[in-house]
């Protein structure tokens, strides 16, 4: 499955080089303590590889929530495939997010009951897109186990294992896999290999942005080791980009 | 292969599953709560229609003055004693009073292994009616016609085994242990009655004369010494009673009934007191209504509280489940689908509870309605669920699920506020 079949119906007025677009976008959490993030422009091109870094502290999970619509900026413009978040209601902005975005968390990604093959398919019982696009090869579940193996997580073994008994590395790969199924335009990734070393880091990531380059996805992934930028195409400093304000919160 | 589409509501099964144990025992104290909200339903019910159905087609009951629900009591539920007698010259007096169609006689006092023993005359067996006015009916034998005949309701046949021509010694007094018996004078089984569901089942019946004649060589209460008359003596004596316990009688207008009513309790020679079973049973159900609407807020109460645990059953899961909802909310999840998927599971605890309830409820009643019948004389009936009792039961989930909405609203605004964190 290459990008270029994947037409989103948003995408068509705007430039579809960047699948990401925020210009003075605005956020503050609600409550007294609220922590606020001010991000003057950022944009992330289709199919880019980008590492965000930044020092705890500096917004990067609001960044992401922001990114991903689960929260609504106050003011500014925030487009993802053409489409201005901030002009959707939030039950849209909750269809859109599984529509077009993977994401992997730092850790505890998965439900610790329910198999590794119902945490892979999870997403596709939120989006008909991606459970189309995901059995356009045969069956949903024949693409779940191939994202399995590609990751290196044997899926004969594996597939209907509990989630519980998986180590972290594999946990990660299990949401790798979730991630990518059904091909999202974007993957976000929230510190997914700081719970493993130097070397099993890099091959999980060669591995996810192999599925990546074959889904035809951006990545986007923070992180705070900036060691791991030789793999990307860039490197964003978040504290380049956005002002943080009272960030005494935790990131 | 499984459908995409159905993996929420069995990653929901699988969410419970993986706390079956709490689950079970939120779903056991909601089943106990409904078992016994439904089975004071069913007793009160059962308890209401027992009584209801144990006098029909006596228009008066005639005793000493006495209150109305202690004549009513003592006279047909065998509940309590008499305080007081009614002379015999006062029974014949009203016997004859031109209004009245006919009159049974009731002696009580005796007793036989626990079994009152009631002295009556064999116009009892055609004019004692219950349930809607169902007659008396033999299983095995025929009224009394010897001076020593006894005639047993089921349950004494059933209890103590006996059969027809069986003797029967009668213990003076009341008590199931008796140290002071009639037993120079056994009575013998002549006829078994069919069971009636009411308190005839337990009764032994002799004529109005033989319980005279077991007491004519007693004094007070105790057998006079050197003084022994033999049974066949005493056929020989005059044993027309000085006393008997209570009276019903049937009149021949209805129309009457207030006013020869009144005339009894107007009686000059004897206090008397004249009630109509019906108007007595009414001011019963008057006086047990309290402790009824207490007893029915008090299993209330204990729903409540079953409803409440689950709440806190849920809401303690709720901080580990946070992970879950940001996991469901990442993969597109609506904050109203982890609403929806709270309070659902809240409805289906209580369901499935209520479900549990109500088979144990059924199980307890199979279970214990034999001893329920035998100890109080009360038929418990096993049959579906009334309106009202649906009503209850559906009001139960109901409540159930609105409160399965408190744990909700407050996971709903927990994953609103936790975004794309998740924390541990």
């Amino acid at each position: 499955m290459s990008a270029a079949t994947i037409a989103s119906p948003a995408s068509a007025a705007s430039n579809a080089d960047d699948v990401v677009r925020m210009r003075d976008v605005k956020f503050r959490w609600p409550g007294a303590r609220g922590f606020g993030l001010q991000i003057d422009s950022f944009t992330l091109p289709a199919r880019a590889k980008v590492l965000l870094v930044g020092p705890s502290g500096t917004g990067k999970s609001t960044f992401l929530s922001l990114l991903c619509g689960i929260v609504a900026p106050s003011s500014g413009t925030l487009e993802v495939m053409g489409t201005d978040l901030t002009r959707l209601s939030h039950s849209a902005r909750d269809r859109f997010r599984v529509e077009h975005f993977g994401i992997i968390f730092q850790m505890f990604n998965l439900l610790p009951y329910g198999s590794v093959l119902d945490n892979v398919m999870l997403p596709l019982s939120f989006s008909s897109v991606r459970a189309r696009r995901a059995s356009q090869g045969g069956t949903v579940e024949a693409e779940a186990r191939r994202l399995l193996d590609s990751l290196g997580l044997d899926a004969h073994q594996f597939a209907n294992h509990s989630t519980a008994a998986l180590s972290v590395g594999q946990q990660q790969r299990v949401a790798a896999a979730r991630a990518l199924i059904g091909a999202p335009e974007i993957i976000v990734a929230d510190e997914p290999t700081s719970a493993l070393d130097r070397n099993r880091q890099l091959a999980f990531l060669d591995l996810l942005f192999a599925e990546a380059d074959k889904a035809g996805a951006a990545v986007i992934m923070v992180s705070h080791e900036e060691e791991l930028g030789t793999r990307f195409d860039q490197v964003v400093r978040l504290d380049e980009i956005c002002r943080a304000q009272r960030g005494s919160a935790a990131a | 292969m499984s459908a995409p589409r159905l993996i929420v509501p069995r990653l929901a099964m699988q969410s419970l599953s993986n706390r079956a144990l709490t689950a079970f025992l939120t779903v056991l104290a909601i089943a106990f709560s409904v078992m016994l909200l439904l089975g004071v339903e069913k007793v009160r019910n059962g308890a209401r229609q027992s009584f209801a159905n144990t006098i029909s087609g006596t228009d008066l009951i005639v005793g000493a003055r006495s209150g109305n629900i202690q004549l009513l009591l003592y006279s047909i539920f065998r509940i309590g004693n008499a305080t007081n007698n009614v002379t015999w010259k006062s029974y014949q007096d009203i016997t004859n009073r031109p209004e009245v169609a006919w009159s049974v006689p009731l002696s009580l006092g005796d007793s036989h292994h626990g079994f009152r023993v009631l002295g009556t005359t064999p116009e009892y067996f055609e004019r004692y009616k219950y349930r809607r006015g169902q007659g008396l009916t033999f299983a095995e034998g025929k009224p009394f016609a010897d001076l020593f005949d006894a005639v047993i309701g089921a349950d004494v046949a059933k209890a103590l085994g006996y059969k027809v021509g069986d003797p029967i010694v009668v213990a003076h007094g009341l008590g199931s242990v008796s140290f002071v018996e009639h037993e120079d004078k056994p009575f013998r089984v002549v006829g078994i009655l069919e069971k009636t569901g009411t308190p005839v089942d337990r009764t032994v019946h002799v004529s109005l004369e033989g319980i005279e004649a077991i007491h004519v060589d007693w004094q007070t209460g105790m057998p006079m010494p050197g003084e022994n008359i033999t049974a066949d003596e005493v056929r020989q004596m005059d044993l027309t009673p000085k006393s008997i316990t209570a009276a019903l009688v049937g009149l021949k207008s209805k129309l009457a009934t207030f006013q020869l009513q009144r005339a009894i309790n107007e009686y000059r020679q004897e206090p008397l007191s004249a009630i109509m079973p019906g108007a007595a049973l009414q001011e019963l159900w008057s006086l047990v209504g309290t402790a009824e609407t207490a007893l029915a807020v008090v299993s209330m109460m204990v729903v409540a509280t079953a409803l409440l645990g689950m709440v806190t059953m849920i809401l303690t899961t709720l901080n580990e489940r946070r992970r879950e909802m940001a996991i469901l909310r990442s993969v597109g999840a609506r904050p109203t689908t982890v609403l929806g998927l709270l309070a659902t599971e809240a409805g289906l605890l209580t369901l499935a509870g209520v479900a549990l309830g109500v088979a144990m409820l059924y199980g307890v009643l199979l279970a214990l309605r034999p001893w329920v019948d035998a100890t109080y004389g009360i038929t418990l009936a096993i049959d579906p669920p009334t309106a009202r009792e649906w009503m209850m039961l559906g009001g139960i989930v109901v409540a159930g699920f609105l409160a399965g909405l408190l744990p909700a609203l407050r996971a709903y605004r927990m994953s609103l506020a936790d975004g794309m964190t998740v924390r541990t």
